[in-house]
């Protein structure tokens, strides 16, 4: 169980090619997230829950289907430790396993309406299924 | 050479942690010439040293290796050790397997068999050492201050005190630097003019001290207790021994749409100026880039109303040269450029400010008469915000990777100030951690907190963003709250990082000595020696060696000077042996070592040589000792390989190579 | 002078006047855009762990196509050029991608990330001029006040992409000025507008578009141009605003008189 935890942490240390120890614990990364409100668990909390190997807990996380990925954090963050490449990781972490689809093709007619860009959906698909 | 000693140190657990020293000793014991070897916790200790010294007696050592830390450490406390033992100090070799060896490995084996290696290469060059001499030279009683702040005229007066003669050169037309700029000092609020101003006349008006003020160190030549200095004293157009210091130039000047460097850029001035109304010295100058006489021919307003006849414009740029035995660096500090931190709307808002241009609102002598207003629209602010680390602890791409220092105290100073004087304004203050340790500073801190109610919020600022009514909203988080928070600001002031003044990189250059990745400059002993630089005779005050308030500043500033009178106290200096030495039989006079020698310390003469009986002229290079520095530029230029530095021949630095890789 | 062209799949179908008003711009400005063949969706997304090869091949043939053609590669949509300005660099810098996306593809000749990414704005800006694009302005949008709305794509990270400050971007704005227009400058122009969110999470979106949209018009905007069909979308339809978004290229189109060839 210690060692699964410990390599999941690692792994996603290593897919989002970030090292969460140089975070000096600003919050600039929480101070700068526009989807904030929504997230159960926030950008700077990514970080240490990696720290303490809970990724458990941020697999199960909301968080992970609001992040917008529009690199606020990663831009500002004064110390180089990109939280949106860990949230992106940790997503990447979930849907890698069968089953974990967050979005369905049969979801998809009542989603879209007749303006809706494809680049909105190659985005979607690519954020929320294998 | 028959008669070497081995003295392995353990510099308690840190060489023997890593490297088996017994083993050492008995590899040492193996090498030719080596008749003694043995270990002992601490080799420069007292009694470490008598063990040397006893072996020396004992054994008849005529050359000694010491397996133990930096050279830069210790090499000359073993030196001394051997003089006194009875054997010249240059048969002494350190093999350095601290630094080198014990810190840098963890393997046991694996740091035992390098300092092994390096115990050998040690003894094969103490093989082949010679006795040599310190020469003597003189000591110039005379010290130059680069740089005309606080640490600059502190460190210039307490030299002058002692009686000898000081020079300060400053590039701005007046001494008084960063701090002459500030309102109030922390911890204890007196007036920064207050306490500056007294100790800028008091500079100005000692018999031993000369001001080069609006003048550049434009050259530097020379070594320690003998360096020759080109300063350039920049043209001012305004003779210094005719001016009355009235002003009446200032007043007429039509010119008045430079910005003014004393006030952070908030304000004019005209093209003659002083920077300030407690200038020193009380002598303006005309910046040509703005005078309109110097620009087109028209005009020469000032030179008409000049009762003393003191404008000229045809003044131009003057080279002073001066001898000093002692050089001192108190170059300061700028604030950093914010360009890469856009994110707080500095170039955005003119109501986001640097806590430096708040310094400037806040004094009376300021752009806004003390005032606390909008420099937007003038008007009196209800809630201002202050953002802390701007720039400061940040990766490199972003700002600098320090920590400033000086600014959780000043803004926790503006702050209570700010309540203070205008009770009805809010203040808050974002930070990521508040750094106070000084004496009374956390109990300051505590103060704005506690008596004069700042809203001290842990978060740092995403951004900050204008708003259509002129207000700004600073977009933070509360890492205690785990809440975004959105702040209405009339005002918001950064606390931007500070890093060396840029000059520091030439200045640091024409001295030879160190800086490190910040362009700070690196001292000679980061604990034992601090205000010391490693090129001798050049001594470090104030902020250009890391950042650093006020009394740390005066206090360093102080130990800079005592250094600098231990100096000049000294009527002779030893001078460093190790220099370089053409063989005259070989020489064949071609120049290439002149050309390479950084100190100009080789020149060429006609000689009558003796070759085995035959004698004839050769033009040969002569090195003059008391200039080489012992870079050995000139061993390695030479196409003939008769250059040598002593000490360090070539043969000795081959039979080096040959131990290790044998 | 030619530019290899790589269009996307949205300005195929519901962005098709952003490549439009695109191509008769160029042509007036005297470049081409010569459309790469069989080039394949970019994916939308930049893939950001380090481990996904797959996923950026299709940015990567396109890059080494442009390659082949000694030409400079052009977009115009944000996404695209996000993602294939990304892959681009990895391929210049990351060993391991690098290597493996090489192995996957058995090019002649292996990529190395030689090919230059540019956003149509960077033509501009840095090709043909903005000097030169005001000479070419037959009608001046003069009186317009117009907002530059960037989004994230462009700008971010500032490190990788260098396209313009991240922080306090200018090249719209100068595009507005050679266009004859005023610009507005706000500071949401470089706030996301929520992007694929708003497919499962409108009210966040809309949050977000709202903001933008009431900082644009706060200081005076009559319209907004962006560069990206997602934001073009997000802003016009998931706002309450109603201040009109266009695409850069129509009003380029307009400026330089050749709109009306595309909405002849």
């Amino acid at each position: 169980m210690e060692s699964s935890k410990k390599k999941q942490a690692e792994m996603i240390k290593e897919i989002s090619g970030t090292n969460p120890l140089k975070c000096m614990k600003c919050g600039k990364c929480s101070a700068s997230c526009p989807a904030f409100e929504k997230m159960d668990i926030k950008p700077h909390q990514f970080v240490s829950y990696v720290i303490n190997e809970n990724i458990e807990e941020l697999a199960k996380c909301e968080s992970l289907w609001y992040c917008l990925s529009c690199f606020a954090c990663v831009e500002r963050c004064p110390r180089d430790v990109k939280p949106g490449k860990i949230v992106d990781a940790a997503r990447q972490l979930v849907i890698r396993q069968k089953g974990q689809s967050h979005l369905l093709p049969d979801e998809i007619p009542e989603l879209i309406d007749p303006e809706l860009p494809q680049q909105l959906l190659v985005s979607a698909f690519r954020k929320f299924r294998r | 050479m028959h008669g070497i000693g081995v003295f392995v140190c353990h510099c308690g657990s840190n060489i023997a942690a890593t490297v088996d020293v017994k083993k050492v000793v008995e590899m040492a014991k193996l090498e030719p010439g080596v008749v003694h070897a043995e270990e002992y916790q601490y080799m420069c200790s007292e009694a470490g040293q008598e063990r040397i010294a006893k072996a020396v007696r004992e054994k008849n050592l005529k050359g000694i290796v010491v397996c133990s830390c930096s050279p830069r450490m210790h090499e000359a406390t073993f030196r001394k050790c051997a003089e006194k033992a009875g054997i010249n100090p240059y048969m002494v070799e350190i093999a350095n397997i601290r630094e080198q060896c014990s810190w840098i490995h963890k393997d046991i084996q694996e740091a035992t068999e390098k300092a092994v290696i390096l115990a050998r290469a040690a003894i094969a060059k103490v093989n082949l050492n010679t006795s040599l001499v310190a020469g003597e030279s003189s000591v110039t009683k005379r010290a130059l201050v680069i740089g005309g702040g606080i640490a600059g005229i502190q460190t210039a007066l307490d030299i002058a005190d002692a009686g000898y003669e000081v020079d300060i050169v400053e590039k701005t037309p007046s001494i008084g630097g960063k701090m002459s700029q500030l309102d109030k000092t922390f911890p204890t609020l007196d007036c920064s003019a207050c306490i500056l101003t007294p100790k800028m006349v008091d500079a100005a008006a000692h018999e031993k001290i000369t001001i080069y003020s609006y003048s550049e160190v434009e050259k530097v030549s020379g070594f320690v207790g003998d360096f020759t200095v080109d300063i350039r004293k920049k043209a001012r157009y305004v003779n210094m021994d005719k001016c009355t210091g009235c002003g009446a130039c200032m007043e007429k000047c039509p010119s008045k749409k430079a910005l003014s460097e004393f006030n952070s850029g908030l304000c004019n001035r005209t093209a003659i100026y002083t920077p300030f109304a407690q200038a020193i010295p009380n002598v303006p100058v005309i910046d040509p880039e703005q005078c309109l006489k110097l620009k087109s021919g028209k005009c020469g307003l000032c030179e008409r109303v000049c009762q003393a006849g003191a404008i000229d414009y045809k003044q131009e740029d003057e080279i002073v040269t001066n001898k000093y035995g002692a050089i001192v660096v108190a170059t300061g500090f700028e604030v950093i450029k914010l360009d890469n931190l856009q994110e707080y709307a500095y170039s955005q808002s003119k109501d986001v400010i640097t806590s430096l241009e708040l310094e400037r609102i806040m004094n009376a002598a300021g752009p806004t008469k003390g005032h606390l207003e909008r420099l937007s629209d003038g008007k009196a602010p209800k809630n201002i915000v202050f953002i802390q680390c701007v720039g400061s602890r940040c990766s490199e791409n972003k700002g600098k990777p320090y920590c400033s220092k000086i600014c959780c105290m000043y803004t926790a100073k503006h702050a209570m100030l700010i309540r203070d004087k205008y009770p009805d304004v809010n203040v808050t203050v974002f930070y990521i951690d508040v750094r106070t340790p000084g004496k009374n500073f956390d109990e300051f801190y505590r103060r704005a907190v506690e008596e004069y109610g700042v809203n001290y919020i842990k978060g740092q600022v995403g951004k900050v963003t204008p708003e259509p009514n002129g207000k700004l909203t600073v977009h933070g988080v509360d890492l205690l709250d785990n809440k975004q928070v959105k702040v209405e600001a009339d005002m918001v002031v950064l606390a931007a990082a500070i890093e060396p003044s840029p000059t520091v990189r030439n200045i640091a250059t024409m001295l030879t000595a160190s800086i490190d990745t910040n362009n700070f400059l690196t001292e000679a002993h980061p604990k034992l020696r601090p205000v010391e630089s490693p090129t001798a005779g050049v001594f470090l005050s104030g902020v250009c060696q890391g950042p650093k308030d006020i009394p740390e500043t005066v206090s360093q500033a102080g130990a800079a000077a005592v250094k600098v009178i231990g100096l000049l106290a000294k009527d002779k200096l030893l001078t460093n042996p190790c220099t370089a030495k053409a063989d005259e039989l070989l020489c064949n006079g071609c120049s290439t070592c002149a050309n390479v020698c950084p100190y100009g310390a080789i020149s060429y003469q006609d000689k009558l040589i003796n070759d085995h009986g035959i004698k004839k002229t050769h033009r040969i290079a002569v090195v003059n000792s008391a200039l080489c520095q012992g870079c050995g530029a000139c061993t390695v230029a030479c196409p003939s390989g008769v250059m040598d530095l002593q000490g360090f021949s070539n043969r000795q630095i081959i039979s080096e190579v040959d131990a290790i890789c044998r | 002078m030619k530019y290899s062209y790589y269009p996307g799949c949205t300005l195929r179908t519901k962005a098709k006047k952003l490549d439009d008003y695109a191509r008769v711009s160029a042509k007036a400005l005297g470049f081409e855009l010569e459309e790469i063949e069989n080039w394949q969706c970019c994916g939308g997304v930049y893939p950001l762990s380090s481990d996904e090869i797959a996923t950026k091949l299709s940015s990567v043939r396109a890059l080494n196509e442009a390659k082949c053609k000694g030409q400079e590669l052009v977009t115009l949509c944000s996404a695209c050029y996000h993602v294939i300005k990304r892959v681009n660099d990895d391929m210049r810098n990351v060993e391991d991608i690098r290597t493996r996306a090489n192995n996957y593809m058995k090019l002649d000749e292996p990529y190395m990330g030689e090919t230059q990414v540019l956003h149509f704005l960077e033509v501009l800006r840095d090709r043909i001029g903005f000097d030169e694009l005001k000479k070419k302005v037959v009608n001046p949008l003069t009186g317009k006040k117009i907002g530059a709305y960037y989004g994230c794509l462009l700008l971010r990270p500032g490190e990788i992409l260098g396209f313009d400050n991240p922080e306090n971007p200018t090249v719209m704005e100068d595009f507005i000025r050679a266009i004859g227009a005023e610009p507005v400058v706000y500071p949401y122009r470089n706030e996301c507008c929520g992007g694929y969110i708003s497919l499962k999470a409108k009210d966040l979106a809309q949050n977000m578009c709202d903001k933008i949209m009431d900082s644009a018009s706060g200081f005076g905007a009559d319209m907004l141009i962006t560069a990206c069909p997602l934001c073009q979308y997000n802003l016009t339809n998931n706002s309450k605003a109603t201040v009109p978004v266009y695409y850069f290229t129509e009003l380029l189109a307009e400026a330089l008189g050749v709109k009306q060839e595309v909405d002849a």
